[in-house]
């Protein structure tokens, strides 16, 4: 998902205060900021927080790239909207982040040093503007499938920017849809690079819920913290299962031989993405890794003088108010 | 590492004549940039016709570990409530 891979970490806290702790978390409370929380819960929200709003940063690039060359103004006003909603849903995350203890620059560090991840399905090329509409039907698709049930998630400023979030995200996958049926009813080519977009992107969307975590210790402590509300598998099904339909709405034709309806399950059988492929993007090795990263890293330093400059301002201005009191 | 810009709390009047309400926080160097970041953060759909922005820092709450002492006291106090005085069907609509 936006938050990939994400290890809980371990706590060495008093039992007592614990047990405490987890019985708040069973009855359905929400944990704030303030509020006693076990190391281990601070450090992996930190990360889980941290990467999950790094990504929506990160997402801008693939999408910004298309903003110049959108076919229509009408388009480009949507491109625009989405990509603006992205830099905001990121901000709601670095302030609930922030709520546990780390700054918004230490975050940004983390992230240009490499000890922070963001979503590996990033790392993937946007080449046609049929992207545009796998990107927001397929990847926001499966961000939402992740994000809704965050919403109930314990720790509160994150389940609260969750609820922001849910609310706008779902224009994003609409849009994205619009835009392939547009195009589908268009030209033999158009028709294509539509297609030619849904095999590029079905695989790195199935990635995005990470790996099976059937046997994972890590996943199961989160999910007794509610931090981690479905496993991977279950919301990787879940998506296949609602996509699919609507791919074939499109006249769209999945990538994958082994698709087939299991009436005994009530799902559909699917073949799992090259999982080495996922870990050698996870460590840098995918197909935009190192311009993405130049990316933010060109960003944050060109941006440097800008934030101190305006720090300054405000601080004279503060200090001017003062005198005149 | 530069010094950070500081943190604001961001609150918002609906559309409907309620109140202020907490919407969330966000960086920005002085109380002007900070609502003109707010209007962009938080209210790109409508949400809002007034903003509030106050520096986390100038805000004093409560302390969650007295949360007991603090509120425990309303909880006994049923008689606050209107429905705690039975009234007869007879008297009227009350």
């Amino acid at each position: 998902m936006y938050a990939q891979m994400i290890k809980s970490e371990a706590t060495q806290d008093d039992p007592e205060k614990l047990a405490a702790f987890q019985a708040r978390i069973d009855r359905g409370e929400k944990i704030e900021p303030k509020d006693w929380m076990p190391e281990g819960y601070r450090k992996t929200l930190i990360r889980q927080i941290g990467q999950h709003a790094h990504s929506e940063i990160v997402g801008q690039l693939p999408e910004g790239n298309w903003i110049t060359r959108a076919p229509s103004l009408e388009r480009k006003v949507n491109l625009l909207a989405k990509v603006q909603d992205e830099a905001g849903h990121g901000l709601y995350l670095y302030c609930a982040a922030e709520t546990l203890g780390v700054s918004r620059d230490a975050l940004t560090e983390m992230l240009l040093d490499g000890r922070m991840k963001y979503s590996s399905i990033f790392n993937y090329p946007t080449l046609t503007w049929a992207d545009m509409g796998a990107v927001g039907w397929l990847v926001d698709g499966a961000a939402i499938m992740n994000q809704v049930p965050l919403q109930r998630t314990s720790y509160g400023p994150y389940a609260r920017a969750m609820v922001r979030i849910c609310k706008e995200e779902s224009f994003h996958q609409r849009q994205g849809y619009h835009l392939l049926l547009k195009m589908m009813a268009g030209t033999d080519d158009q028709k294509r690079m539509c297609q030619d977009a849904l095999n590029r992107f079905w695989y790195p969307a199935l990635m995005m819920f990470g790996p099976s975590d059937k046997d994972s210790v890590h996943s199961a402590q989160s999910m007794a913290w509610k931090i981690k509300m479905n496993t991977n598998d279950e919301l990787r099904q879940k998506f296949v299962d609602e996509t699919v339909p609507q791919a074939e709405y499109l006249g769209l034709t999945v990538p994958d031989d082994g698709l087939v309806w299991n009436d005994a399950r009530g799902h559909y059988d699917f073949t799992q993405p090259d999982w080495s492929e996922f870990y050698n993007v996870l460590q840098g090795n995918g197909p935009c890794n190192a311009e993405r990263m130049a990316a933010r890293r060109k960003a944050w330093d060109d941006g440097a003088w800008v934030r101190d400059a305006m720090l300054a301002h405000g601080q004279k201005k503060a200090a001017r108010r003062k005198a005149a009191e | 590492m530069a010094q950070e810009w500081p943190l604001w709390e961001v609150f918002i009047r609906g559309q409907h004549g309620m109140s202020h309400r907490h919407v969330g926080s966000l960086h920005a160097p002085d109380a002007d940039r900070a609502i003109k970041n707010a209007r962009d953060v938080y209210t790109r759909r409508n949400e809002g016709v007034s903003i509030w922005v106050v520096e986390a820092a100038q805000i004093a709450a409560s302390n969650p570990t007295e949360k007991g002492p603090m509120f425990d006291p309303a909880k006994d106090k049923v008689y606050r409530h209107p429905t705690f005085y039975d009234i007869p069907d007879d008297a009227g609509k009350m």
